[in-house]
């Protein structure tokens, strides 16, 4: 079963596969819950929870439980990222890096208390999977390689794996670095792979704004690998990082090349 | 078969700034709805004209307010708000197909399909393929955004690319694509509602 819904600005796509299970409601439980999410935390909307107490015009304990919630786990990024994840990486108030894999990441949980326990969600390229795609395999997610359209960067597998992309290649130098207030202009892209993805979105945006000292920072990091490409082409990759079996990149004419290793 | 035939077109699609062909007008369609959409800016100069954006409902039926939002704050300087357009009549100028079976109906038994308009942030996009049995044997762009200069600079690159590899990595049993742009992303579900459509 697919679905697809419009909410936070950009697109997520429902995979379910058999057995679904509760389908039908577990999906619209999911749809209500990203459009709650939308509500809540969206920074473009001058009259949400976040944006009102980012100004100051209401408390904490005025927000939804929800607001809580998420501003701890940035807390908690934030220092296990030495202030390179930041709730104002401009100076507004705003965990838009966590709140749209921590929303996707509670969906796929709804999904599973409905009994569909084997679904691909993607909400704008950060990914959760749950359980397998087909029996004898896993999911299989490819990345797209930031600087050169028709190839792939690499491929990733595995059954519960969650798959955040941070990068410029669509909407230019979006990520700020916290620390300079500048944008990080290191890399071109890095994906970090684990299996929750409320902390794969966010060590995600963590790493981009580090730039190259981000492989060792998660090399470091307990659960949680990546794979980078810099804005010269080079690419890095952390020991355990999860590159599936025939890791090559084809080019745009059909020749395949071995990924550099 | 199904299965299959989205793994290629997921692989492909992951993998390209999907961009329209040529700058021609394309066939004017429903104008845009609301309220909620941001101040056009002034159409840039050399760019041709811009065309209606659509916003024809794609099969999930999203209105496009969620998306407005979120540009003003995200994107940098040049990706513009699909315009309100001029009326055009020019016929549709649609990509080239690629494929061996894409001279539609050369060959008996031959289906082509058109994929439901997919809004994206950037634009609409919508794909047609040709069908023959349950293999997919040709595939074109009919619509793509359009709307500034980086789109039409990628546009003769990505393209034949996307088609190439939507026919071809039928093996590489790809599930979804993180990083993929928004365009190419429109591409995948326009191309998944017209297998849908195909009864694949």
């Amino acid at each position: 079963m697919r679905h697809v819904e419009h909410a936070m600005g950009t697109v997520f796509s429902f995979d379910l596969r058999p057995p679904l299970g509760d389908a039908r409601r577990a999906v619209a439980e999911a749809v209500t819950w990203l459009h709650r999410v939308d509500a809540i935390f969206s920074p473009y909307r001058q009259d949400s929870p976040i944006s009102r107490l980012g100004r100051g015009e209401i408390g904490l304990d005025d927000c939804p439980p929800e607001v809580t919630d998420v501003l701890d786990l940035c807390a908690a990024v934030a220092e296990v990222s030495d202030g390179y994840f930041s709730t104002r990486p401009a100076g507004l108030l705003d965990p838009s890096a966590l709140v749209k894999g921590w929303a996707v990441e509670q969906a796929s949980r709804m999904l599973d208390r409905h009994g569909a326990v084997n679904h691909c969600l993607n909400g704008g390229g950060d990914i959760q999977c749950a359980g397998r795609p087909a029996r004898g395999r896993p999911w299989r997610i490819a990345v797209a390689h930031p600087l050169r359209p028709g190839i792939t960067a690499t491929v990733v597998s595995g059954q519960d794996l969650a798959v955040a992309t941070s990068g410029t290649a669509e909407r230019g130098p979006h990520i700020i670095d916290p620390h300079t207030g500048r944008p990080a202009l290191e890399l071109a892209s890095i994906t970090v792979t684990g299996t929750g993805l409320t902390m794969v979105d966010a060590y995600a945006t963590a790493a981009f704004a580090m730039g190259g000292a981000a492989r060792a920072w998660v090399e470091r990091l307990p659960g949680a690998e990546a794979f980078a490409i810099t804005t010269t082409g080079a690419t890095w990759h952390t020991s355990g990082f999860p590159d599936a079996a025939s890791p090559v990149i084809q080019e745009a004419d059909g020749a395949i090349l071995q990924r550099p290793r | 078969m199904r299965r299959a035939i989205f793994a290629i077109l997921v692989t492909a699609v992951g993998l390209v700034l999907l961009l329209s062909f040529k700058p021609h007008e394309l066939t004017a369609v429903a104008t845009p709805p609301s309220a909620a959409s941001p101040a056009p800016a002034p159409p840039s100069a050399g760019s041709g004209g811009q065309r209606k954006d659509p916003h024809d409902e794609d099969e999930e039926g999203g209105s496009d307010d969620d998306e407005q939002t979120g540009i003003t704050h995200q994107q940098q300087s040049n990706g513009t708000t699909p315009q309100t357009g001029q009326d055009s009549t020019a016929p549709q100028a649609a990509g080239a197909w690629t494929g061996p079976g894409a001279v539609a109906g050369a060959t008996s038994g031959d289906k082509v399909i058109t994929g439901d308009i997919a809004d994206t942030r950037w634009g609409p996009v919508q794909v047609q393929l040709v069908l023959n049995g349950g293999t997919m044997t040709g595939i074109r762009v009919l619509r793509a955004p359009d709307g500034n200069h980086r789109d039409l600079a990628i546009n003769s690159q990505a393209l034949p690319t996307l088609n190439d590899q939507a026919l071809a990595a039928q093996s590489a049993q790809i599930d979804a694509v993180s990083g993929a742009t928004y365009t190419s992303e429109g591409y995948m579900r326009s191309l998944q509602s017209a297998l849908d459509r195909a009864g694949l």
